[in-house]
């Protein structure tokens, strides 16, 4: 990947004026759609992203129902109007392989055994696009599976880490994801401590990646303490009583 | 009154530690019992569990629903009761154990779109749950305003012993039927009992969390405290969605000729 300008300037700052450990501003709404059992609206620096959640709901067609847990469908779904240049609804590969990855991520913290012949479906829709959508389409769709009152083992936060001027960087946005030597989406389940997507695209040694993949598990718990405080936030507003 | 430790959680925290017997939405790892969902906490010597503040209708045996009639096929009718499954009745229950297809009408009994209040006969998470309405109470809603509200707040409009639905329908003089799936019908003789009822069961499904509700639903009610039993006002005590799974809810009666009450629901 060829690098055409420094993406890192001599005082540490990065293209978007951000340091190499700083997140992207987020920012959760929570049960923005009546319609859906649960949903989320996103802010993640210039992506904005809707999750809606509907289920556990029978499942159609019937003949693909599972007798012994419950079926989850994951769309992920860029808006025409979420790039510069407009984007065809139509499915694409891209999004059919990100479908599948956040599906992936977010099955493990689902407890599907809870509801046997039914159905989950998520919808992720990209609204804005900035790099780092899949990411921010996890955490969303963690957060509106727990608005949907779905049983959860933890929930699932995710950041990317990757590398940009041979340095270590969290949370890539769109032109270091472009530009930049390496881009390492990560979904984590903070509780439970275990990682449930991990890709890289791009080239690290072992001590880069080692670090890359810290980091990303970094930039996820502080993604979670957002998510954490949004939901708080919709279900107990400011009686936080209990708490203290 | 034992010892409640509360709090809020969300899926993932922690419950409590130690050996206690996880119970409801709630599950082990080690020493640590974890939430499952949004809700609030309770621990105490007996075990820990989540009271959710969200989520869809689970069907389970033995509750009572309130369902739709969707359609109905030559042996039992297809019945919508807001779960990720779909009911049914057999015309047995309606017809006796002699019904014949050639012979009766199933269409005279009941029809697509009428509403029916119905016992869960059998569920076990292999099939789809049948229904009977082979009981008292039980059978078709002639008339009446129909809400759907979440199915977790139903304990909470119950509220402890039936109190919170007494309150309501004492003051509103209407009749209420709540189903355990989160669907309620009002009934009443003047359109404006209806409407406070409703407006009131609005209120309580929006603030179930919150303390002193039974005290502001006295209050919008404009009822004396007299009148009702006194509850316990303590604070925490009012967050009392709990009875949550010993609730076998719930068919409330006023027979006002008889001028007696007949809340045959919370047990």
């Amino acid at each position: 990947m060829v690098q055409n300008r420094s993406l890192i300037d001599e005082s540490g700052k990065r293209s978007d004026g951000r340091i190499i450990d700083e997140l992207r501003e987020v920012k959760i709404n929570v049960g923005i759609i009546k319609n859906a059992d649960g949903s989320a609206l996103i802010e993640f620096g210039k992506n904005k992203i809707i999750a809606a959640v509907y289920g556990p709901r029978e499942v159609h067609p019937k003949h693909m129902a599972l007798s012994d847990r419950c079926v989850v469908r994951c769309r992920y779904h860029m808006s025409p109007f979420s790039t510069d240049t407009r984007k065809s609804p139509a499915p694409s590969r891209r999004e059919t392989e990100i479908s599948k990855v956040i599906r992936e991520s977010l099955e493990p913290a689902l407890m599907l055994e809870d509801y046997p012949r039914a159905a989950i479906d998520i919808f992720i829709e990209v609204l804005q696009a900035d790099g780092g959508s899949r990411c921010a389409g996890i955490t969303a769709a963690s957060v509106a599976l727990a608005d949907a009152g779905i049983n959860m083992r933890d929930m699932v936060s995710a950041c990317a880490a990757g590398k940009v001027d041979d340095k270590i960087v969290i949370d890539i946005n769109d032109t270091e994801d472009k530009e930049g030597g390496a881009d390492m989406p990560v979904a984590y389940m903070p509780n439970l401590k275990k990682i449930t997507l991990l890709q890289l695209d791009g080239e690290l040694n072992t001590n880069e990646f080692n670090t890359c993949l810290e980091e990303a598990i970094r930039g996820c718990l502080k993604v979670f303490e957002i998510q954490r405080s949004s939901l708080i936030e919709k279900y107990f507003g400011d009686e936080k009583g209990l708490n203290e | 009154m034992q010892e409640f430790k509360r709090k809020y959680v969300i899926p993932g925290d922690i419950v409590a530690e130690g050996n206690l017997k996880p119970l409801v939405n709630v599950f082990r790892i080690g020493n640590s019992i974890v939430a499952t969902r949004i809700g609030i906490a309770e621990s105490n010597k007996d075990g820990a569990k989540v009271i959710p503040l969200s989520g869809i209708y689970f069907p389970r045996a033995n509750d009572i629903v309130i369902g739709k009639i969707l359609d109905h096929s030559s042996l039992s009718w297809s019945v919508d009761i807001n779960s990720c499954f779909n009911a049914h009745l057999p015309a047995q229950d309606i017809f006796g154990r002699d019904f014949s297809p050639a012979h009766d009408d199933m269409g005279s009994q009941l029809s697509k779109g009428d509403v029916i209040v119905a016992r869960i006969a059998i569920f076990d998470r292999t099939r789809d749950p049948i229904l009977t309405i082979q009981d008292k109470d039980l059978g078709k809603i002639p008339i009446g305003e129909l809400i759907k509200i979440s199915p977790t707040r139903v304990p909470r409009l119950i509220g402890k012993k039936g109190s919170m639905i007494q309150i309501i329908e004492q003051a509103s003089s209407t009749r209420i039927t709540i189903g355990q799936n989160g669907i309620i019908v009002v009934s009443g003789k003047d359109k404006e009992g209806i409407n406070i009822a409703m407006n009131a069961i609005h209120i309580v499904e929006v603030e179930a969390h919150t303390s002193n509700l039974t005290q502001r639903i006295k209050q919008l009610l404009n009822v004396p405290e007299s009148e009702i039993e006194n509850e316990d006002t303590n604070g925490n005590q009012e967050i009392n969605v709990t009875e949550i799974n010993d609730d076998k809810a719930v068919s409330n009666k006023i027979d006002k000729e008889m001028g007696m009450m007949n809340s045959n629901g919370t047990k």
